[in-house]
């Protein structure tokens, strides 16, 4: 799943939608990103906080597979921040 | 996404072949469906269960679960005590008190003290519970299907059992789901 934006990028960006789930470990970030992609519209970007370092790549695997944009990640201190456009 | 596929050719076709025209779009790569069978009771094995079957709920694959032997014991409500209609049936469940936040590790198990610990470190690294990840997976499409011959063996009626379970079923249904494609996973 590789990115599709810069961190430049990314760090413009103003999600529709800030999950925060940093202290959640696996499955606990993506269990809330799916549950929080459910509320945005479609077109809109999620960001994922989380202090789970698997969370980025799981997202990833996860967007790819339901057919969502991953758009990349931020390392902030001590949490990622993952970006994730709903395509449908 | 651009797929190449690299082979050792030793000599080249005698007659190429004719140029295939690029489909339309990429075929997207079929998904399986996924299937866990929930065999074992124990906490170690029914937390793998519920994170795999949460997680696969979540990546919108069709995820079965087929629960069997001591695996139907998780799906015993858990302020069920004594289940079954004869005495061994009952004395079993006595014996191994049934629900979800009941199990116990197969190993370590130390009187309780394992599972307390495992509780533990779990609440504090804000690891779901078993039960959580159960809920989460319910609401997720994850069909739990108990398996009838363990019920009738254990005694347990459909209401001993957690709500939102699916029909029960027998092994031929696993096995015809395993023909048509479900990755298999035994747990």
């Amino acid at each position: 799943m590789p990115a599709t934006l810069t961190e430049n990028e990314l760090e413009n960006i103003t999600a529709a939608k800030v999950i925060d789930a940093r202290g959640a470990a696996c499955p606990g970030p993506l269990l809330e990103a799916k549950k929080g992609m459910g509320t945005v519209p479609v077109g809109s970007i999620i960001e994922v906080w989380s202090s789970d370092p698997v969370t980025k790549s799981d997202i990833g695997a996860w967007a790819t597979k339901v057919g969502h944009e991953f758009l990349g990640h931020i390392a902030a201190t001590g949490y990622d921040r993952v970006f994730v456009k709903r395509a449908k | 996404m651009t797929l190449t596929l690299e082979r050792p050719v030793e000599a080249p076709p005698v007659e190429a072949p004719a140029p295939q025209p690029a489909p339309a779009h990429e075929a997207e790569p079929a998904l399986h469906d996924i299937l866990i069978i929930d065999y074992s009771g124990d906490l170690e094995r029914t937390w793998a269960t519920m994170i795999l079957a949460s997680t696969a709920g979540a990546m919108g694959a069709k995820c079965r679960v087929f629960v069997t032997f001591w695996g139907l014991q998780v799906f015993v409500k858990d302020e069920r005590r004594i289940t079954g209609q004869n005495w061994m049936q009952k004395l079993l469940a006595f014996m191994q008190r049934p629900g979800i936040s009941h199990r116990k590790l197969s190993k370590m198990n130390f009187l309780g003290m394992g599972p307390w610990m495992m509780g533990k470190l779990a609440r504090q690294y804000k690891v779901s519970s078993p039960k959580e990840l159960l809920e989460v997976a319910q609401a997720l499409g994850v069909e739990f299907m108990p398996c009838q011959m363990t019920m009738d063996m254990y005694g347990l009626t459909r209401d001993d059992l957690v709500e939102g379970m699916a029909e029960p079923v027998g092994a031929a249904t696993v096995i015809g789901l395993m023909q048509e494609g479900s990755s298999p996973l035994f747990i």
